[in-house]
Order: C-alpha cells, then sequence, then structure tokens
C-alpha cells in the first residue's frame, strides 16, 4: 500500500497554506487528519502532486466555548470535541456526533473541518452542521475570510462551496436555547459510515412548542441535506408523538435520488431516514430517553 | 514432595500473550535482513480475460528495478505448478501457472512480479508494465457455470464441471416415499473471507553456494509447504528450510501452499544472495487468498408421524473458484460426510458438483464444509418442527442417538466416538431457562415485540485424523528435549498460528515431569530445527498433536528410568517410580533435574544408557473424533428498521477433557464472533464482471466486539477414547454450532409474518423488505 510520489510541504502560517494553493493550483491537496485522504493515496486513488500539512497553523485547533456563537477551529479532532466538558455544557449535539465517528484512532486523527471539506455523503459532520445551522468561515488567498451557511455549503457529492484556492479555517456555532438535541446514526456494517444519521436540535420552552428546529440529515441522498418539511411541520406545533411522527413521515421529501449500494437501497435509507428522524425527534424531545 | 494443583485443567492465560500485546512478537514483516529486497506483484484487474500482450520493457529499465518476472521465465526454469492435493476421483484439474498465461481467469490473478530496493520502487514499477488484455464474459454463478453456453473458466477442460461426489447409504427412494412429511429447503453458503489479522507475507534467501534456500512465510503447514516448495522449484527437500514465525491467525486461508510462496523462491533464487519481501496488502488479502464457503444445495429430509428422521438429501454445487487450491475440492466432501449432523437416520444421499468460475479459488476456511454441514440441517430441523407444530428442542432430542449407542456408525459411515447430545441440550435449555424464555417471547410478541429464540445441536469432525483419510497425512509428531539443566525444549510439528500451544502444551509436560511452566519452552514453526509434521488445521493440535507429546514425554520417562534405577541404587528399574518430578525406589529419591543432569554428564550410567535424554514420538490416530454441543440464541428484531439485536447467547460444547478451560472459552468465543460475520453482516460480492465489490474493509464487515454480545459458555466433558488424553478438539465448534443459532433466532422472531428461511447474511433491510410484504 504504496501511494504514487508526491511533493510534502508544511507551512508554518496561513498566508503560506493559502500561497501555496494558489501557485500549485489543483495539482495542491490539503492534508489535515487524513482519514479519508490516505487510504485514498495508499490505494492509489488519487496522486496529487503536493500535500499541503496543516498541522503546524497556530490556532487552528482551538474550540472556544464560551462565546456566542460557539467557534471550533477546523482543525479540532472530533476526540477533542467528543472530550470537551465546555461543548457538552453548550451544545450537547456536537460531542455526540463527534462520538460517533468512526473508531477513537480515527477520532483522534480525523478532523471537524476535514470531514466538512471532503464532504463525504455518509460522514456524520454535515447532520450535525445542517441542523445547528452553523457558519462555515473560509479562507482564501488575498480576500477576506469568507462565511458561507452550512446549509448552501454541501453541493453534491464531495463537492461544496468552497472556492478554489480558499480552505475552510472555523466553524461559528449559534449557542442553542433551551431544548434538547439527538443524533441517530446506523452504520454500514463495515466502514462505520452513516446508511442513515439524522441530527435534530429543538428548542422549546416549558409549554413543549417548538421554537425553533433544525434537522439535518446524512447517507441518504447524494449530498447531506436539512430536512426543512420536518422543520416546517414543527416549528409552533406541540412537540408530542403525534406531532412528531406525522412530521418526521417528510424527513425524506424531495429526495428523489437516494445512495443505493451494496449495504442499503435507497429506499430502505429513505425509510431509515423517517425511522431515525421520528428516533431523533423523540430524544430530543425528552419523550423516549432511550437511544 | 508436596502434591501440587496440576495445571491440566486450571484457566492459565496464554504464556505467549505479554509478547504478542507488547508489540515483540516477530512476524514475517517483523524479521529483519540485510541488502533486503522487495517484491511487489502485477495483478490482473479483469475477471476473465485474454492477455494479447505484456511489455514489461519499461518496468525492467526504471531505476532500481532488478528484475521482472512473468510465466516465461519460470518455463524456463522449469518452476511447477501451483498443486492441488485434493484431486478427487475423476476430477477434471487445470494448469495452475503461478503467473497466469495469456488468460487470467479471476481478479487479482497475478501476473508479473517485480523486485527493487524498496517497495516503493517495486510499487511504481508494477504502473509501468504494459498489459492489453481482450475481456471475456466471466462466469460467477456457480449454477450459471454449469448451463451449457456458459463462458468456459479453463477451455481445456470442455465444461466448467471439476467433479461429482457422492456418497450414500440405506433406501432413501424407499425413506421418501414412506415419509409422513417431507421437508425441504434451498441453502446458500455465502463466500466469506476469512481476513486473518496478519496477511499472508513471505521473504525468501537463497545461498547458491551450498543451495540452501530458505523461506519465511505466515503459514499453518510449514513442512508440508517445504515438501512442495522442493518439488515445485526442483531443489532437494533437505536443501529447503521453511520457517513460520509468528502467524497472526490464519483461519484456514495459510493452510494452503500459494503462488507468491513459489514466486519469491524462485526470485530468490535468481537473485542470490539477496533475500526477498513480499508482505501481502489488504485488497490482495481479499482478492487472492482463499475464500470460505461458496456452496449451494437444497436439503432434503423424509419423517414419519413422530418426527423421526427417515433420511435427509442433498444436493449441492461448490464454487471452487477459478483454480482448485490444495485442499478446496475436499471441503464440500466434509459437509457431505457430516450431512447427518448429530442425529440418527436410516438412509442419506449426498451428491455434490464442483464448479469452476472466474473468482478467487475456495478452500478451507475454519469449519471447512462442517459450517455448511450443521447450518443446513440445523435450519431444517427448524422447518420440520415448524410445519409439525413440535417444539424444535424436542424434535431434536427425539432423533439423536442415546449415549449408550456410541460408538454411533452415521448414515455416511463415520464413527462418532463419544456422545452424551441431550445432556449438553437439556444443559443449554437449563442455563437460558427455556421456559421463561418462551414465556417472555409471548409477553412481548403480545406487546409487538419481536423476540425470537434459536436452537442449533451440532455434532462435528475434529482432530485430522487417520492419515489414510488426510491428504499428505494426519499424524503428528513432537520431540521432547530435555537439557542438562532439567529444563525441558519442546519441539512439535503441529505448528500453531494462534492456537495457544505454547501454553497448553507446557501445562502437559509441566505435569508430566512434575516442573514448573516457566521450565519448558514450546517450539514449533521452523523446518530445520523442528521435526517433520503435518501442522495445524482441522482441530488437530491437541489430539494429536498433544498425543504424540505425551508419547515422547513416556519415552523420556522410560528412557530416565533405568538411570534413575542405578543412581538411587535399586535392584530394577521397575521398582522406580515417577512421580511429582521425582523418581523415587524405596525411601530413596532423585529429582527429575538432577536424573537430566546425570543422562548429559554421563560420568555415571547403567550398562546399555546412552548420553542424553530426549526423545521423539509421533501418533497416528485410528478415528477422527465429534465434538459436539447445543447452542441457545435470543435475539429481538426491531419491527421498524429491521435490525437484530442479540439479547442472549447460550453455548454448551463439548470438547472431551479440557486442558484450558479459558482457552476452550475463547476459542469458542472467535467461533461464535465468526459465526455472527456470517449470519449477519459478511458476503464476498462479485458483480457480474467479476470485480470484488466488497474488496476492503471498508465494505466486507467482519464482526466488531460491540457486535458481539455477553457468551454465557459452559461444558459437558464426555471423553474420547481416540486419544489417550480424552482430548477432542475445539477450535472449530463455535464458527459450526452458531451460525444455524442465529439464523433460527431471527426466523423465530419473524414467525408473526410466516417467515420459514431467510439467506445469509441476515441484513437489516432483507429482514425489513420481509415484514413489509408478509406484514400482519
Amino acid at each position: 500500500m504504496i501511494p504514487s510520489t508526491f511533493d510534502y510541504a508544511a507551512p508554518q502560517t496561513l498566508e503560506d497554506v493559502l500561497f501555496l494553493l494558489k501557485s500549485g493550483g489543483a495539482n495542491g491537496k490539503l492534508l489535515s487528519g487524513g482519514q479519508s485522504l490516505i487510504p485514498v493515496l495508499k490505494l492509489r486513488l488519487a496522486a496529487p502532486e503536493r500535500l499541503i500539512d496543516l498541522g503546524r497553523i497556530p490556532g487552528l485547533r482551538r474550540i472556544n466555548a464560551e462565546t456566542d456563537p460557539i467557534s471550533i477551529g477546523a482543525m479540532a479532532t472530533h476526540a477533542s470535541i467528543e472530550d470537551s466538558e465546555a461543548l457538552r455544557a453548550v451544545c450537547p449535539l456536537l460531542p455526540q456526533v463527534a462520538g460517533c465517528i468512526g473508531d477513537r484512532q480515527v477520532r483522534n486523527r480525523g478532523t471537524i473541518g476535514g470531514s466538512l471539506a471532503n464532504a463525504d455523503p455518509a460522514a456524520d459532520w454535515p447532520a450535525a452542521v445542517l441542523a445547528l445551522d452553523a457558519e462555515l468561515v473560509a479562507a482564501g488567498f488575498g480576500d477576506a475570510v469568507k462565511s458561507i451557511p452550512a446549509r448552501k455549503f454541501f453541493q453534491g457529492m464531495m463537492k461544496t462551496a468552497l472556492a478554489p484556492g480558499s480552505l475552510l479555517v472555523e466553524i461559528r456555532i449559534r449557542r442553542p436555547a433551551s431544548g434538547g438535541a439527538a443524533y441517530q446514526k446506523v452504520r454500514q456494517s463495515a466502514s462505520g459510515f452513516a446508511i442513515a444519521g439524522v441530527a435534530a436540535i429543538l428548542e422549546y420552552g416549558p409549554d413543549r412548542v417548538g421554537k425553533q428546529v433544525g434537522i439535518g440529515i446524512t447517507g441518504v441522498a447524494q449530498y447531506p441535506y436539512p430536512a426543512t418539511a420536518v422543520e416546517k411541520a414543527l416549528v409552533g406545533k406541540r412537540l408530542d408523538e403525534k406531532t412528531i411522527a406525522a412530521a418526521s413521515q417528510l424527513a425524506g421529501e424531495s429526495i428523489d435520488d437516494p445512495i443505493s449500494d451494496i449495504h442499503a437501497s435507497g429506499n430502505y435509507r429513505l425509510h431509515l431516514a423517517r425511522v431515525h428522524c421520528a428516533r431523533a425527534l423523540r430524544r430530543a424531545a425528552g419523550l423516549n430517553p432511550s437511544p | 514432595m508436596s502434591e501440587r494443583e496440576p495445571y491440566v485443567g486450571r484457566r492459565i492465560k496464554r504464556t505467549e500473550d505479554p509478547r504478542l500485546i507488547q508489540g515483540l512478537g516477530r512476524y514475517v514483516d517483523d524479521l529483519r535482513f540485510a541488502d533486503l529486497h522487495h517484491v511487489s506483484i502485477l495483478r490482473s484487474p479483469h475477471a476473465h480475460a485474454k492477455v494479447t500482450s505484456l511489455d514489461a520493457s519499461k518496468a525492467r529499465s526504471a531505476s532500481g528495478v532488478l528484475a521482472v518476472v512473468t510465466v516465461d521465465d519460470l518455463d524456463r526454469a522449469n518452476v511447477g505448478d501451483v498443486p492441488c492435493g485434493a484431486v478427487l476421483s475423476g476430477m477434471k484439474k487445470p494448469t495452475h501457472r503461478p503467473l497466469a498465461r495469456r488468460k487470467v481467469r479471476f481478479a487479482g490473478e497475478p501476473l508479473a512480479a517485480v523486485v527493487a530496493p524498496s517497495l516503493a520502487a517495486a510499487r511504481d514499477a508494477i504502473d509501468l508494465i504494459a498489459v492489453e488484455y481482450d475481456p471475456l464474459s466471466a462466469v460467477i454463478d456457480p449454477e450459471a457455470a454449469l448451463k451449457p453456453g456458459a463462458p468456459l473458466v479453463h477451455e481445456e477442460l470442455e465444461t466448467n464441471r471439476a467433479f461429482d461426489w457422492s456418497v450414500s447409504s440405506g433406501d432413501i427412494e424407499a425413506a421418501f416415499k414412506s415419509a409422513a412429511r417431507v421437508a425441504s429447503q434451498r441453502i446458500v453458503h455465502q463466500r466469506l473471507i476469512p481476513c486473518s489479522i496478519e496477511p499472508r507475507g513471505v521473504v525468501a534467501q537463497y545461498f547458491p553456494g551450498d543451495r540452501q534456500l530458505t523461506l519465511y512465510t505466515s503459514t499453518q503447514i510449514p513442512h508440508l509447504v517445504r515438501t512442495m516448495l522442493a518439488g515445485v522449484i526442483g531443489l532437494p527437500e533437505n536443501h529447503v528450510r521453511v520457517v513460520a514465525p509468528e502467524v497472526g491467525g490464519g483461519f484456514g486461508s495459510k493452510l494452503n501452499f500459494y503462488a507468491e510462496e513459489i514466486l519469491l523462491a524462485f526470485l530468490a533464487m535468481q537473485l542470490a544472495p539477496r533475500p526477498l519481501k513480499w508482505i501481502e496488502t489488504r485488497p490482495e488479502n481479499f482478492a487472492a487468498t482463499i475464500h470460505g464457503r461458496g456452496q449451494v444445495g437444497t436439503i432434503e429430509a423424509a419423517v414419519n408421524r413422530d418426527g423421526r428422521i427417515l433420511g435427509v438429501r442433498y444436493r449441492s454445487i461448490q464454487d471452487l473458484g477459478a483454480y482448485p487450491q490444495l485442499l478446496g475440492p475436499a471441503i464440500p466432501t466434509l459437509t457431505g460426510l457430516m450431512a447427518a449432523g448429530c442425529y440418527k437416520m436410516d438412509s442419506i444421499l449426498v451428491e455434490v458438483t464442483g464448479v469452476y468460475t472466474n473468482q478467487m479459488s475456495t478452500d478451507a476456511y475454519r469449519g471447512a464444509g462442517r459450517p455448511e454441514a450443521t447450518y443446513q440441517i440445523e435450519r431444517l430441523m427448524d422447518i420440520i418442527a415448524d410445519e409439525m407444530h413440535i417444539d424444535p428442542a424436542d424434535l431434536r432430542r427425539r432423533n439423536m442417538p442415546h449415549p449408550e449407542e456410541f460408538p454411533f456408525k452415521t448414515a455416511t459411515g463415520l464413527t462418532y466416538d463419544s456422545g452424551n447430545y441431550r445432556k449438553a441440550l437439556d444443559r443449554a435449555l437449563e442455563i437460558a431457562g427455556i421456559e421463561k424464555l418462551r414465556e417472555e417471547q409471548r409477553t412481548l410478541r403480545d406487546q409487538g415485540r419481536l423476540i425470537g429464540i434459536g436452537i442449533s445441536s451440532y455434532a462435528e469432525i475434529c482432530a485430522l485424523g487417520p492419515s489414510a483419510a488426510v491428504p499428505a497425512g494426519g499424524w503428528e509428531s513432537a520431540t521432547v528435549r530435555v537439557e542438562p539443566t532439567g529444563k525441558v525444549t519442546i519441539l512439535t510439528g503441529a505448528s500453531p498460528h494462534g492456537q495457544g500451544e505454547e501454553t497448553t502444551f507446557a501445562q502437559l509436560a509441566a505435569d508430566f515431569f512434575g516442573i514448573s511452566l516457566e521450565d519448558i519452552l514450546v517450539k514449533h514453526g521452523d523446518t530445520a530445527e523442528v521435526q517433520y509434521g503435518i501442522g495445524t488445521f482441522g482441530s488437530r493440535n491437541m489430539a494429536v498433536g498433544g498425543t504424540a507429546l505425551l508419547r515422547a514425554m513416556e519415552r523420556v520417562r522410560d528412557k530416565a528410568k533405568p538411570l534413575a534405577a542405578h543412581l538411587l541404587g535399586a535392584a530394577s528399574p521397575d521398582a522406580v517410580t515417577f512421580s511429582g518430578g521425582t523418581f523415587s525406589a524405596g525411601d530413596q529419591s532423585i529429582s527429575f533435574a538432577e536424573v537430566a543432569n546425570a543422562a548429559h554428564r554421563a560420568a555415571s550410567i547403567p550398562d546399555g544408557f546412552e548420553p542424553g535424554l530426549s526423545a521423539t514420538a509421533s501418533f497416528e490416530p485410528k478415528n477422527f473424533t465429534f465434538p459436539f454441543g447445543t447452542h441457545v440464541c435470543v435475539v429481538e428484531v426491531d419491527r421498524e428498521t429491521g435490525d437484530v439485536t442479540f439479547l442472549r447467547y447460550v453455548a454448551v460444547d463439548d470438547c472431551g477433557k479440557a486442558i484450558n478451560p479459558l482457552l476452550v472459552d475463547g476459542q469458542i468465543h472467535g467461533g461464535i464472533a465468526q459465526s455472527i460475520g456470517q449470519a449477519l453482516y459478511e458476503e464476498a460480492i462479485y458483480d457480474e464482471a467479476g470485480q470484488l465489490v466488497t474488496g476492503e474493509l471498508m465494505d466486507y464487515a467482519i464482526p466488531k466486539a460491540h457486535q458481539c454480545p455477553h457468551f454465557e459458555t459452559e461444558r459437558t466433558e464426555t471423553p474420547t477414547d481416540v486419544n489417550p488424553l480424552g482430548v477432542k478438539g475445539v477450535g472449530e465448534a463455535g464458527t459450526i454450532g452458531a451460525t444455524p443459532a442465529i439464523v433460527n433466532a431471527v426466523i423465530d422472531a419473524l414467525e408473526p409474518f410466516g417467515v420459514t428461511h431467510i439467506d445469509m447474511p441476515l441484513k437489516p433491510e432483507k429482514i425489513w423488505r420481509l415484514m413489509q410484504k408478509e406484514g400482519r
């Protein structure tokens, strides 16, 4: 398992990264945690001329849960998010999703920014940032940083709104108000990637009426999507079993070309999206505490 | 001397493990050599294609490349074929060159090999070899391969049909005519990928001066590899040394002799004295190391009014893959011989057809033919029980032979050595609390929850075996070398690949000689060090290899006795007793270590005593052994998604005498885990073009720890008289007993939907679809 020959650069500053990206054009590839890229290189499914290692850029791993919005550096590892007590206190969905990724070895190296920029249609983070309506902050050579709403970020299978030559540096998340959140994941039994993953965040008061609802679904469609029809059906409604059950039926609405492979057909994926949307919502609403 | 608690029978942790856990084990890839060169192999991307041209000139001139070889080089040097050691009578056997000639027959078949000073250079050079292919239609489905007009894997054989094999007894037609009921089920034993954690790996080195070839290879059978390699490569056998260092699992996939072993040996001789290394990548391991199972058939049973089986008929097709590997054709014959399971019947007919397809070869994979036999009869027992409204445990009980009927002659002509099948069944049901379970199942079912209880009773064939019935022999050897200090070195021919023999053999020896475990070293795997032996497969090591060890120890004792008598001043060796590490005569005694020292010092020895103290022995078993047991599995099926969750898993196994119950449990746990893999997750999928779609661990799911339930294991202990240790073997029992228990449990859970069978693996989507279709 030997990759093709490539150059390796380990710049010390963000400016240097952006310069290398610009000067190298399409032949440079950013290396973050490497959990997807390195296997692809070893299998020789890709042969970039140069890897630009982001590991030495200061500050990109920082997690700041004290601010609103919460700020997570793109190079924060899944494990650091999973282990963050501060995040658990203000946005428990993030540590929960982090803990569902791969195994601990993968989580120790893999990063949130790497996963989002890679935009694997079955990755976990997209479901979370869609549900949380996050802002994804990108930097480009000579440009001001640019904030891209998560809901405009995913544009196709492994395709994002990141402009060529730019990179993701930070994820900003508005602190959720009182309510609940949950991530339901059906794992592909070999890889552990999502066959269906539903992240749900509910904001509601003592009257249990949904104020703000966010649902992100991964693993089902060609790229992760927000279940807007479900969200609409719950805002302003009392979050009870019946309402949730009815709304969850809309979890696959507008998805007409679901992923279909040896692990699960498209129809089954859509079915799982509906079932697990309901389960995630019930957990988020505190109706069914068991996962 | 105070009586010490024997080591045998105790749950002793493996003495191998500290070094393995600390990363101090030495596998093939860990061995260090000066001037090491690396081999990379060009493999066919096509399942079936003519090779119209192969141009290696660019690769040959690439920087650092020492050699590129193709089949022409092998032909010129008269290198032999990859051998098959199980050519059944009347079998059509193709030529199997280590590198493909003019045509490739499975995706992953080797075409050329490159040698370079670095693995990177060797790998890069592979991409410089220009091959032109003329793709042919591939034949993947073994049933389709038999149809007229199917593409021929080997044109020269004029058919894909390799052999027809059968076993029968009694009047099967009469049994089916007189049956009150006939039950039948088509059964698919899907292809599995063995997936040992350490893949294969080979280092070869040749010294032309004394014509000595050494092959380090991750194998279960170093001595057999040596014999075969010598023949194929054209060296005298005593000029070939094969070393199996630490072997990180095999599950049968390393009970074989592969093209790469031949290639490395050939290249090492060409490029002597450079040592050459090839370590299999995981994709190569998936594509080009043998697969398991791959049998499809229909099993039918004729049953009388009371549920007694009158006869069983099984017709099946074994997918051999593109070439018959070492034992591939023999595997379905084990299915045939064990087709009666643990039940009495007067007649049987098994007919197996072996078929070539454009896929990797199938061969022995943990259980090797017996999981198939057990799975199909145990599925059928549940179908019969369901159709005849008989309790599944009761149906099994009615058909089991009684303990007093042993040795029990089966319908297929085997003689089951010993057994108490009902006892294991009843104990498993008792541990599970079957009556309470059934009650809970009814209650929960009323609440809409789908709980299933599955039972599987099995008998399997172990301790392979009498030499007449095993290709290359079924005996085993051991040498006991007592060192001058009284330390004992054991050399076993049964080269293990994770079985823990260094612990269990030492337990036997420590008890026998009355010394401590630490005083014993068990060595294996190096043909230059260890006397000829057969190897590890068929759950044979303790039963056959352990008995050889016992024989060798007895010889050592018998040799030491006259010396002890001499040293003690006893009248005759008969007056000397040996117990607890001490030789005694009257009130005089001398320790084992003192006798060992005296045997080597030889300053005072009786007439006729040859200095030194060692002995070699071998053991030829007169029969196989037949372990048995019953597994009970309880599952819940998620009504909304089809997901299967384990609630309970109870296994009562009988492997005869247990030398180390901790290791017995370990074998059972591992075996059940692999059964969970086959039952729920694993399936080697080739697409129509012959591409292995599950070619990586990203797409082929082996069970992980969190997917396994807590195993409640217990044993009954029915000794065998096939060997003096009374042991039967346990390496494969879990894999054989568990698969049907799991599947039967899931089918039982789906009873409200009228589901009677689902082909493995029981993926949630399959279950969900059935619940949609047959929902009520």
